[in-house]
């Protein structure tokens, strides 16, 4: 109950709080796509390239946030940026790689070769071909990544609280500090609602960018 | 026109060339079936000439410029292409998969959907309920003349097809290849076509290029290939059966005897008799007052009765169309039981008789020429 009436009181602190929230996650995540999803097309052009490029972005994956945001503290103080918001969205950004970078790599090279060799045997330019055929073909699968990568950095963001970036974290890092149940309760809460909202919002954003044609028949 | 001049390619690291010094001739306007079986090289020869394969040596030209010389893409964009796998977009409507090279021309759209809409009826694919639909929304025969109408629709001079009818159940393959004879029959499209399926190759083609180990064993009219195959190999792969085949290569008028002898219900039976006896044929047809064969005598019964034709004829068990194909006609012989057939026009007026011998004559005159 006091937690309710916590949320209830400062209402106005948890939507700027969400906001910083969504700042992060979505400027990380939408550089994050247009790094990822290049670098993806480009290595289907050369199985070895795939394999490092994959290798090196799980590798990053394995680290842990905290100790990522305390590797960067020296490399970016030497800009006057080593805690806050920057180092925040760079980690985001580097842990939305894999799933992007995999999900764009594995979708164009599944586009059946009878599409490609059609669309080569009638002229389509590389180019032409990725634009008209394979990008909107793999669409539904890349937006998946990039769901996963969303979902993921909602929860990593939650820890940026403690190099002063902000977000929904803060009420959980002052709750624990605090011993304040109150705030890391509705911290904890926000943090999950918008990973599920966010979650949906790109569901219904991933349906709109998919052609008809590409749709399950039950989900038309 | 399509002209391959001493082509070859060797893959890398292959011991044998795939396509061995391969020079054959298309002229404008006709089908060419490249035949043989898998691994012959027919479809990489085919694949040189769009240049998705580029040849080890050799040139080829399209009416008379060396595709070396172009641009690939370009090329390819005047070459319509079909394939086995039909590969039709699936994130695309129908009217965008067929005004897919339009498009990428910088046709108007207003012009390429009207283009496409005439493809759909050519194919009589209704445009309203079609244009608009998605690939995964129709029948794979309906999917294959898409992909026909794909490759047509910047009404390239070429077409290239690659097993096009291959993944079709044969009663729909049957329709969609009259369908598509039917249709070069205006377009007159130069057209390499390749294929493993020896009937479709007899039916579809004005010249049959034979593959065998990368070479080209037999390039030849499909009559003259079944009638005089150039060796063991192409004999044995037409099989034992061959000169059967050529029968649907031939029109009933082929094999008719044209304008015979008719007598009608009112002729006396001497009258029968004796035309029978002056033309040496046993049978004689009986005609009704608009030239439809009514029915028919045999010699036996006009020699031994007496009275009219009229009272004495047998029906006849069938007729035979003049635009039908010699198989089909031996094939009713076969099913009635009868040794001759009346053949009627449209308007079942009857046009004159083929019989059994005068089939077996005719097949087996090209034997006795060569």
């Amino acid at each position: 109950m006091e937690t309710v009436d916590y949320i209830l009181a400062n209402w106005p602190l948890i939507a700027s709080r969400t906001g910083e929230h969504i700042s992060i996650v979505g400027v990380a995540v939408g550089l994050a796509i247009l790094t990822g999803v290049p670098i993806g097309i480009a290595i289907t052009q050369n199985r070895r390239a795939a394999a490092s490029v994959l290798y090196a972005a799980s590798i990053v994956i394995t680290i842990p946030s905290i100790a990522l945001f305390g590797m960067m503290i020296p490399i970016l103080s030497l800009i006057g940026q080593g805690i806050g918001y920057l180092p925040a969205v760079i980690a985001v950004l580097l842990y939305s790689q894999l799933p992007i970078i995999r999900n764009t790599y594995t979708a164009i090279t599944n586009v059946d070769p009878a599409l490609r060799e059609a669309a080569r045997g009638m002229g389509l330019t590389r180019l032409q071909r990725l634009r008209e055929v394979e990008l909107p073909i793999a669409v539904p699968v890349i937006m998946s990544g990039v769901r996963v990568a969303v979902v993921m950095n909602i929860g990593v963001t939650a820890i940026a609280a403690y190099i002063g970036a902000g977000g929904l974290g803060a009420f959980i890092s002052r709750g624990i500090s605090q011993t304040d149940p109150r705030q890391l309760v509705t911290g904890a809460l926000a943090v999950s609602v918008l990973a599920v909202v966010s979650d949906f919002a790109l569901l219904a954003l991933q349906r709109l960018l998919t052609s008809p044609g590409l749709r399950e028949a039950r989900a038309a | 026109m399509i002209r391959l001049d001493r082509v070859s390619k060797v893959f890398a690291g292959a011991s044998a060339p795939a396509v061995d010094h391969v020079s054959m001739e298309i002229p404008a306007g006709e089908i060419c079936v490249l035949l043989g079986p898998s691994g012959c090289g027919k479809t990489t020869t085919m694949k040189m000439v769009n240049r998705l394969i580029e040849p080890t040596s050799g040139e080829i030209y399209i009416d008379g410029k060396s595709t070396a010389d172009q641009d690939p893409v370009q090329l390819r964009r005047t070459l319509g292409y079909v394939i086995q796998q039909i590969g039709l977009f699936p994130n695309k409507t129908i009217g965008e998969n067929i005004c897919i090279v339009p498009d990428i021309l910088g046709w108007n759209r207003m012009r390429s959907r009207k283009r496409a809409a005439e493809l759909l009826e050519m194919v009589a694919l209704d445009p309203a309920i079609f244009i608009d639909r998605y690939p995964k929304e129709l029948s794979g025969g309906q999917q294959q003349r898409i992909g026909v109408l794909r490759a047509i629709a910047a009404d390239p001079p070429v077409l290239l097809m690659d097993e096009p009818f291959g993944a079709i159940d044969p009663i729909n393959r049957e329709i969609i290849q009259d369908e598509f004879l039917k249709m070069q029959a205006t377009l007159k499209k130069t057209i390499m076509f390749v294929s493993h399926d020896i009937d479709e190759a007899v039916k579809m083609a004005d010249r049959i290029a034979i593959f065998r180990e990368g070479r080209l064993v037999q390039y030849d009219s499909p009559d003259n290939i079944l009638a005089h195959p150039a060796n063991a190999f192409v004999s044995d792969f037409f099989g034992g059966d061959r000169t059967l085949k050529r029968l649907q290569l031939l029109r009933v008028p082929d094999a008719m005897i044209h304008d015979p002898p008719t007598v009608t219900a009112d002729d006396p039976l001497d009258r029968a008799a004796a035309l029978m006896a002056e033309h040496g044929h046993t049978s004689i047809v009986m005609v009704g007052p608009r030239g439809r064969p009514r029915g028919f005598v045999d010699l036996k019964t006009a020699r031994d009765g007496r009275g009219k034709v009229g009272e004495n004829h047998e029906s006849l068990a069938t007729t035979i169309k003049l635009s039908e194909n010699l198989r089909t006609a031996v094939s009713t012989m076969f099913r009635h039981d009868v040794t001759w057939l009346a053949c009627v026009d449209e308007d079942g007026v009857l046009k004159g008789y083929v019989t059994l011998r005068g089939i077996t004559h005719l097949l087996a005159g090209a034997y006795r020429d060569g």
